[in-house]
C-alpha cells in the first residue's frame, strides 16, 4: 500500500482543496436532498388527511438514503480535517445534539405513525414529524452560520442563515411534490412554494447586507467579489424563473430550478470560507487538512465509491420516478 | 445501562461532571444503538433467505415470513438510523480531543462506513420496502442481498475502528496544532489490527445468535397460539437450526478470543477474572458475590467461588497451568472492575444458557417433534430478548475493560473529553437521550407487541386452553 501511495506528497498538488470541495459538495448534497424532505415535512402541517398519505408515500422511499449524506459530510470532514470536525461540533454542543434530536423525530414519526389506526396516536406523531422537520433545518442553518461568520447563535447572521434554510427546504419540498402529485395538489402547494422562494430571496440579501455592514467572520469582502456575487445573481435568477415556471404549471422544469437554490447556498458557503475551513480559528485548509498518506488514501478508497453512490441515487429515483403511488409503509 | 438510567435520574438533581456524563451518554447512546445495528445485521441474512424461497418457490409460507420480518427489520432499521447520527457525532461534540488525535486513522474508515455502507443499505431498503410493485423479482431478491451486504459491510467499517482502538497501530504521534496527533504510517496495519477479524466473526455471530432467539421466541410464541401454522413452525425449525451452529460456535470463538486478549490487553483480562496479584491465575467457573460488597468489589475473599486452580493461566497461555498472568495490581489506573467482572460472567453464562436451549431444540427436531412441547415453546419465548443481553454484556467487557483508556496506551479518555463542555450542557443532554432513547425502545417493543398480535389475528389464532400467561416477554398484560 505504502509502495503504491506517496507518502511524502499528495497524489496531486491541490489535494487537500479538492478534499474541501468534495465535503462542501457532500453537504450541499445533503442540504438539496434531505432539503426537500423537510419541506414535505413543513407542508405536511397545512394537509388534511387524505392528502398526508401521499406526502408520506413521496418522502418514505427516499428520506433515509438522503439522509446519509449527513454521514458522508460529516465523516469526510473528520477524514480530511480532522480539527475542524472536532471543533466545529465541540463548540456549537448543543446546537448539534439538538440538531440530531430533531432528525431521530422526523425519522420515527412517519414509521410508527402507520402502526396504529388510531387518531390520537397518529396526530402525536404528525406533531412529532412537523416539528423535527422544522427544527432540523432551522438548527442546522444556525450551525452553518455560525461557522461560517463566527458569530453567536443568537445573532442576524446566524438566525437569518436558519430561516434560509427553512425557507428554501419549503420551496424545494413544494417543487418537488408538485412534481410528483396530480394537479389540484400540485397548485395548493404551488402557492407555498413560491411564497418559501421569494422569502428566502429575500433572506439571503439580508444576510449577505448584514454580514458586508458587520463584516461578520471577515467575510465581507469575498461577499462583494465577483464569485460571490455571480452566485448570488444566479441565485436570484433561479428562483425568479422558478417562481415563472410554477405559475405556467411547468412543475419539472420548476424543481430544477429550486435544487439549484440549495446547490447555490453550498457554494457560497464554500465560497466565503475558503481559503479557510473553520474561520473561529483561523484554520485554513492546508492547516487542518490530514497527512499526504492518509489524504491520498481516502481519495483512492473513498472517491471512486462516491461515483457508484451517485448511481445508486439515479437508480433509486429512477425506481420511484413518475407520479407517487401507494402510502408509507409500501 | 440501569448505571446510566441512575446517573440521568442524578443529572435532574444535580449537575454531573462533563466527563463522567459524557462517559455515560456515549456508553447509553451506544448501547441502544447497537441493538438495532445488531437486529440489521442480524435479520439481514433471514431476510434475503426468506425473499427468495418466497419470489422463487412462490411458497406462502415463506411470503408470510418475508413480509413479517421485513417490517420488523424497516421499524429497525429507522431506529439504528437516527441512533447512529448521533453517534457519528458525539466523537466530535463529546471527545474531540479523540477525534483530533485519532481523526487520521478512523476518518477514514468512517467514511468508508457511509460511502460503502450505509448508502447501500438505505438506498435499496427503499427498494425492498416500496418497490416491489416497480421492480422485477430478480432486482428485488438483489435489493435484499444489498441491504444485507451493506449491514455486513457497515459492521466491518465500524468494528476496524473499534479494534484500532483496541490494539492500535501503523501511525506514529506527531505534534500538530499543539498536541500529539496519530499521523498514518502503514494503512494496512492501521485497518487490520490484531483485534479485527476477532472482533468481526464474534459481533457478528452474537446478532445472528440474537435475532436467532428473537426468531425463534416470536416463532414459538405464535406456534404455541396457533399450533397449525405452518410458516412459524418452519420460522422455528430455521430459528433452532441456526442456533445449534452459532451458539456452540461463539462458545469455542470466544475461548481464544480470550487468549487473545490476554495477549493484547493483560489488564482488561485481569479485570476479567478479578486477578489482582499476578501469578497463577484460577478460573472461576461460577461465583456468587459472599455479601453486598463483592457486587461493586468482586475479590476473591468476599466471593463464593466455584474455580478450577490454574485454569485461568493455562487458557491464558495456552497449556501451562502454573504460567504467570499479570495482576491489576500492577497499574496505576483500573477500569471499573465489578462491571467488567459481572459482565464478563453474564456473558458466558447466557452463552451457555444459550447452547444448552439450542441442543434440546435439536433433540426435539430429531425426534420430529420440535412444536410439541409447551415447555419447549415456552423456554424459546423467555430466553428470545437474552441474546441482546449477552451481546450488550459483551460490549462491556471489551469497552469499559479498556479504561482507562480510550486508545490503549495512546490516549486516556479522561484527556478525550471537551474541555469547553460544561457540567449542564453534558447532563442535560444526558438526561435528553435517557429519556427519549426510553421512549424509543418502549415504541419498538410496542411496535413488535401489534406486528406479532396482527399477525396472530390474520391466522385466525384462538387462545390455546392453557393459557395462563404470555410468556414472550415484551408480550404482557392479560388476555
Amino acid at each position: 500500500m505504502t509502495d503504491l501511495l506517496p507518502v511524502d506528497g499528495y497524489l496531486v498538488e491541490s489535494l487537500p482543496e479538492v478534499w474541501f470541495a468534495v465535503v462542501v459538495f457532500a453537504l450541499g448534497m445533503y442540504v438539496v436532498l434531505d432539503g426537500f424532505d423537510f419541506g414535505i415535512g413543513m407542508l405536511y402541517a397545512t394537509r388534511e388527511e387524505e392528502d398526508r398519505e401521499t406526502l408520506l408515500a413521496a418522502f418514505g422511499p427516499v428520506w433515509d438514503a438522503n439522509e446519509v449524506w449527513l454521514v458522508a459530510f460529516g465523516t469526510m470532514l473528520l477524514a480530511a480535517f480532522p480539527p475542524v470536525y472536532s471543533r466545529l461540533l465541540a463548540d456549537n454542543y448543543l446546537l448539534v445534539t439538538g440538531f440530531v434530536l430533531a432528525l431521530l423525530f422526523r425519522g420515527v414519526a412517519p414509521e410508527l405513525r402507520e402502526q396504529r389506526e388510531d387518531e390520537d396516536w397518529q396526530r402525536a406523531f404528525d406533531r412529532l414529524f412537523v416539528a423535527g422537520s422544522t427544527l432540523a433545518p432551522l438548527l442546522f442553518g444556525v450551525l452553518a452560520g455560525r461557522w461560517v461568520f463566527d458569530v453567536p447563535a443568537l445573532s442576524a447572521p446566524a438566525l437569518l442563515t436558519g430561516v434560509g434554510l427553512v425557507a428554501v427546504s419549503v420551496a424545494t419540498g413544494a417543487a418537488f411534490l408538485a412534481a410528483k402529485t396530480e394537479p389540484a395538489l400540485a397548485a395548493e402547494l404551488r402557492d407555498y412554494g413560491v411564497l418559501a422562494t421569494l422569502g428566502y430571496l429575500g433572506g439571503v440579501v439580508a444576510l449577505l447586507a448584514t454580514v458586508v455592514a458587520t463584516d461578520a467572520g471577515g467575510a465581507a469582502g469575498t461577499v462583494l467579489s465577483a464569485p460571490a456575487a455571480a452566485v448570488v445573481g444566479l441565485s436570484v435568477l433561479a428562483g425568479l424563473v422558478g417562481v415563472v415556471l410554477a405559475r405556467r404549471g411547468q412543475y419539472r422544469r420548476w424543481l430544477a430550478s429550486a435544487l439549484a437554490l440549495p446547490a447555490l447556498l453550498s457554494v457560497l458557503l464554500g465560497l466565503l470560507l475558503y481559503p479557510q475551513v473553520y474561520p473561529p480559528t483561523g484554520l485554513t485548509v492546508r492547516a487542518a487538512v490530514v497527512s499526504p498518506l492518509a489524504l491520498n488514501l481516502v481519495t483512492v478508497m473513498g472517491l471512486p465509491v462516491l461515483l457508484l453512490v451517485l448511481w445508486y441515487f439515479k437508480f433509486l429515483y429512477g425506481v420511484f420516478s413518475g407520479p407517487v403511488s401507494g402510502s408509507y409503509g409500501g | 445501562m440501569t448505571a446510566t438510567v441512575s446517573l440521568a435520574v442524578a443529572g435532574w438533581v444535580a449537575l454531573l461532571p462533563p466527563e463522567l456524563a459524557s462517559r455515560a451518554q456515549f456508553g447509553w447512546t451506544i448501547s441502544v444503538h447497537i441493538l438495532f445495528a445488531a437486529l440489521s445485521v442480524g435479520l439481514a441474512p433471514f431476510i434475503v433467505y426468506f425473499t427468495w424461497k418466497a419470489v422463487r418457490t412462490g411458497d406462502e409460507r415463506f411470503a408470510r415470513l418475508r413480509s413479517f420480518w421485513t417490517k420488523v427489520f424497516a421499524v429497525g432499521f429507522v431506529m439504528g438510523t437516527v441512533t447512529g447520527i448521533p453517534m457519528s457525532f458525539q466523537f466530535g461534540t463529546n471527545f474531540p480531543r479523540f477525534a483530533e488525535v485519532a481523526g487520521e486513522l478512523i476518518g477514514g474508515p468512517l467514511a468508508f462506513e457511509a460511502k460503502m455502507a450505509f448508502f447501500l443499505e438505505a438506498v435499496f431498503l427503499g427498494v425492498l420496502l416500496f418497490g416491489r410493485e416497480r421492480v422485477s423479482d430478480r432486482t428485488y431478491v438483489l435489493s435484499a442481498v444489498l441491504v444485507g451486504v451493506g449491514a455486513w459491510l457497515s459492521g466491518f467499517w465500524i468494528l476496524v475502528v473499534n479494534a484500532w482502538m483496541q490494539t492500535p497501530q501503523g501511525f506514529e504521534l506527531v505534534a500538530r496544532n499543539g498536541m500529539d496527533v496519530a499521523v498514518l504510517t502503514d494503512p494496512v496495519a492501521a485497518f487490520l489490527t490484531p483485534r479485527l477479524s476477532w472482533m468481526y466473526v464474534h459481533m457478528v455471530n452474537a446478532s445472528v445468535i440474537s435475532v436467532a432467539l428473537l426468531v425463534g421466541g416470536v416463532s414459538a410464541y405464535v406456534v404455541w397460539k396457533k399450533r397449525d401454522a405452518a410458516a412459524w413452525r418452519t420460522a422455528l425449525k430455521i430459528a433452532v437450526l441456526v442456533l445449534v451452529v452459532s451458539a456452540p460456535l461463539q462458545a469455542v470463538h470466544g475461548d481464544a478470543y480470550g487468549r487473545h486478549v490476554e495477549d493484547t490487553q493483560p489488564q482488561k483480562f485481569a479485570a476479567m477474572e478479578a486477578h489482582y496479584e499476578t501469578g497463577q491465575a484460577d478460573l472461576h467457573l461460577f461465583a456468587v458475590p459472599r455479601d453486598p460488597s463483592a457486587l461493586t468489589d468482586p475479590r476473591a475473599e468476599n466471593l463464593f467461588t466455584i474455580s478450577l486452580p490454574g485454569l485461568g493461566s493455562f487458557l491464558a497461555s495456552g497449556g501451562d497451568a502454573s504460567a504467570e498472568v499479570l495482576g491489576l495490581n500492577e497499574y496505576e489506573q483500573n477500569p471499573p472492575v465489578a462491571l467488567v467482572f459481572w459482565s464478563f460472567r453474564a456473558m458466558v453464562g447466557l452463552g451457555f444458557l444459550f447452547i444448552g436451549l439450542a441442543l434440546w431444540g435439536a433433540w426435539r427436531l430429531y425426534r420430529g417433534r420440535l412444536a410439541d412441547s409447551d415447555r419447549f415453546l415456552k423456554a424459546m419465548m423467555v430466553t428470545s430478548p437474552l441474546g441482546y443481553g449477552a451481546l450488550l454484556t459483551g460490549w462491556y467487557v471489551t469497552e469499559i475493560g479498556r479504561q482507562p483508556w480510550v486508545i490503549q496506551d495512546v490516549l486516556k479518555t479522561s484527556e478525550a473529553v471537551s474541555r469547553s463542555l460544561t457540567s449542564f450542557e453534558a447532563t442535560a443532554t444526558l438526561v435528553g437521550f435517557v429519556v427519549v432513547y426510553v421512549a424509543l425502545i418502549a415504541a419498538a417493543l410496542l411496535v413488535l407487541k401489534w406486528l406479532v398480535e396482527e399477525e396472530l389475528a390474520e391466522l385466525g389464532a384462538v387462545d390455546p386452553p392453557n393459557a395462563g400467561r404470555d410468556y414472550l416477554p415484551w408480550v404482557g398484560g392479560d388476555d
